[in-house]
């Protein structure tokens, strides 16, 4: 909807303006025994939201409104019925920023605080409560809030028991300074946080669990002409957490401590990223009782890996990080071979060399269990032989002319899956991957895309085969059709095919699509957080629309 | 009652055909590559057409979109004056790549960075990519698309030059 004003012969009442969208995700499962389908006794799912949002002037506030009925296959447990799961109100002008209600908010890289959501994983951790920000002077912005934080909805909004409370001040040193420093070649700024979170949930007889527990971080960004550094140090009081599956971590008294930096060099036409991690008991609620993996997280950790796009690279094998802790590495390289150069060709030729890491950290066990429960030392960066994953890709895309483009991509991973529990057998995987894409222009709306993907691996169930085409019709059309098998499997009767077909209408903001077909079973993942999706055997309607 | 009806069906129907067009810009602060930091409200490009494209280093159509915008940038800039913003929803996993990509691509555009999806909610973005065109003149947005498919963008060219004239 558009700016209402109502115009009267002598005044002008400005009413505002409302604006929202809406996401809307049906599926109808089938009966699919041999793929081992989810089939639930509702035989429907259905996920969708819609926001509201009203603004006037300075201020906007606004609802979501969300329904379950019933959750689709494969989305975390939390989630059912149907009633508003956020609502806010917000004002503000130059300097002050004040939101009442639900309300996302991250500090720094998100390790120490991030409030986020992503609705295809089913992760919503909304504070609720109160934010202000504020910038006293050019340069330096302030954050403090505190809330209660959203563990899960049940015809409505429910927060969790837990508190968190944070405040957080970054300071730009160039514009802050601005008179000796605003086109400086050299560029800094710096930040700290204070996070700190009150939980009484757990009253187990056994152990004294600290009721408030702090979280201190400190951050820096600098950048001098083309080469840009960053680091992030992290540090976490003792927050012990029931371990049911592992002893050495259950109910441990250490500290948790994330390293997280970052170099760069890039230039046109050439890019290098670097970074490095160190996590060490950093993962943290807003509860000290056993949730849903993906309940009520108060940090964000990231998986330090590329994330991928091509399905046999993304669904089979992923990584997510570990919430125990690793030690990650990871390089990036992209250069584009200039035009019109001999090996360029016409229009250049991107690639891109990723390679990325992580190990468990080298852990010194001191069996004081009976007493302090420390449970283990380490240092910062200090790494064992044991790799959860190496992951090398490497990725080249060419234009040939005006009507053809294609790219080239292989992957190479090892995978410890004794670790990481995502494939079927819990083995060390050792897989490559190799896909050819290639996209013609026939004509000026109409083009075609064509995706072939080969995983070969000893392990797990084999070897797979992937095929795809799509057909676009620019603006308004797209229809595809795809096709998984997994011709290498040891036993006969497993070498199944995964069919699917898709067809979409666009319009503006509006996109609606049905896809119809089987899906296998895999793991979905977004940042560093996965779920892992059932196969199923359906028919699956998808609309989203902006107004 | 009948015309009461048809009018009223017509006017929702011309409301949600028009979506979203007609609104301002949310004045928001984001960071750009170098970590200033620009209010996106602001951003007037002396009353040209102003493109805000979201885009992902993940997103493979939103970077088949900027490339191929990327080509023809200059000969757009030159006849209408438009400023294409590219507004990237990277979040801390994938958000140290945004400047190394757009770099060896040898983008022109103005990047912006939205780590938590902030102007992505007050833009009621629901994926990417999803582009929208500016009257630089009023502030207001007057075009915008979401998903793309070859061809999408002479589309997208067709508006901006409707409003540069």
């Amino acid at each position: 909807m558009g700016q209402f004003v109502y115009s009267q012969e002598h005044a002008d009442i400005d009413l505002g303006s409302i604006s929202g969208n809406t996401q809307v995700i049906a599926q109808y499962y089938n009966e699919d025994t041999l793929i081992n389908a989810a089939l639930p006794d509702h035989i429907m799912g259905l996920n969708s939201f819609t926001n509201v949002n009203y603004s006037r002037g300075k201020f906007n506030a606004g609802i979501r409104y969300e329904t379950y009925l019933n959750p689709l296959e494969g989305y975390p447990s939390g989630f059912a019925g149907t009633g508003i799961g956020y609502r806010y109100a917000n004002w503000k002008n130059e300097r002050l920023n004040i939101t009442i209600g639900n309300f996302f908010e991250q500090f720094g890289s998100g390790t120490i605080l991030r409030a986020y959501e992503e609705p295809n994983l089913g992760l919503n951790n909304a504070l609720d409560g109160i934010k202000i920000k504020y910038e006293p002077y050019q340069g330096i912005n302030l954050t403090g809030l505190i809330g209660k934080q959203r563990e899960a909805f049940n015809d409505g909004l429910i927060n969790g028991n837990g508190m968190v409370r944070g405040f957080d001040g970054e300071i730009d040193l160039n514009t802050l300074f601005d008179s000796t420093f605003a086109d400086s070649k050299f560029r800094i700024s710096i930040g700290g946080s204070f996070v700190s979170k009150y939980n009484n949930d757990n009253t187990t007889p056994d152990f004294i669990l600290p009721k408030n527990v702090g979280a201190y971080g400190g951050r820096i960004a600098m950048r001098y002409g083309k080469i840009r550094f960053s680091g992030e140090y992290i540090l976490k009081e003792n927050d012990p957490y029931p371990n049911p599956t592992d002893e050495r971590f259950n109910y441990i008294y250490n500290n948790g401590e994330g390293i997280l930096l970052n170099l760069g060099y890039s230039t046109k036409g050439l890019g290098i990223d670097l970074s490095a991690k160190h996590n060490d008991n950093m993962l943290w609620r807003s509860t000290n009782v056993s949730v849903a993996p993906t309940s009520l997280l108060i940090g964000f950790l990231p998986t330090m890996s590329k994330q991928h796009t091509y399905n046999l690279a993304s669904t089979m094998y992923p990584y997510a990080v570990n919430f125990l802790g690793e030690v990650a590495f990871q390089a990036d390289i992209i250069y584009k071979i200039p035009k019109k150069t001999k090996i360029g060709g016409k229009y250049g030729t991107s690639i891109n060399i990723n390679f990325a890491t992580a190990y468990a950290p080298n852990r010194t066990y001191l069996n004081d269990m009976d007493s302090s429960r420390n449970s283990y030392t380490s240092r910062p960066f200090d790494a064992s032989d044991s790799a959860f994953v190496k992951d090398f890709n490497i990725e080249i895309k060419r234009k040939f002319n005006k009507k053809f483009k294609a790219a080239l991509t292989y992957f190479n991973f090892v995978f410890d899956d004794r670790a990481i529990l995502v494939a079927q057998k819990h083995e060390l995987i050792y897989a490559d991957i190799f896909v050819a894409e290639a996209t013609y222009k026939i004509n000026k709306h109409h083009s075609v895309r064509i995706e072939a993907q080969h995983l070969r691996t000893g392990q797990d169930r084999g070897n797979w085969a992937y095929g795809l085409i799509e057909y676009s019709i620019s603006p308004s059309w797209f229809f595809a059709i795809m096709d998984q098998y997994n011709y290498g499997n040891s036993v006969e009767i497993e070498r199944l095919h995964y069919p699917l077909a898709t067809a979409g209408y666009l319009n503006g903001p509006h996109r609606f699509s049905i896809q119809y077909g089987k899906q296998r079973a895999g793991v979905f993942c977004v940042g560093g957080v996965c779920r892992a999706v059932p196969a199923s055997n359906g028919v699956t309607f998808t609309l989203t629309t902006s107004f | 009652m009948k015309k009461l009806f048809t009018l009223s069906f017509a006017l929702i129907a011309t409301v949600i055909m028009t979506a979203q067009n007609g609104k301002s810009i949310p004045s928001m602060k984001l960071k750009t590559l170098e970590g200033k930091t620009i209010d996106i409200a602001q951003i007037k490009n002396n009353g040209k057409p102003i493109v805000i494209s979201f885009w992902a280093t993940w997103c493979k159509p939103c970077k088949a979109e900027l490339n191929t915008i990327a080509e023809d940038y200059e000969d757009w800039v030159d006849e209408t004056g438009v400023e294409l913003i590219a507004v990237s929803i990277d979040d801390a996993r994938s958000s140290g790549r945004v400047e190394p990509y757009v770099n060896s691509q040898g983008w022109e555009y103005t990047v912006l960075l939205d780590p938590n999806g902030d102007l992505k909610r007050a833009m009621n973005v629901n994926n990417v990519p999803h582009t929208f065109l500016v009257d630089g003149s009023t502030g207001k947005i007057v075009w915008n698309h979401n998903n793309y498919s070859p061809g999408d963008e002479e589309e997208l060219l067709e508006q901006i030059e409707r409003i540069a004239k």
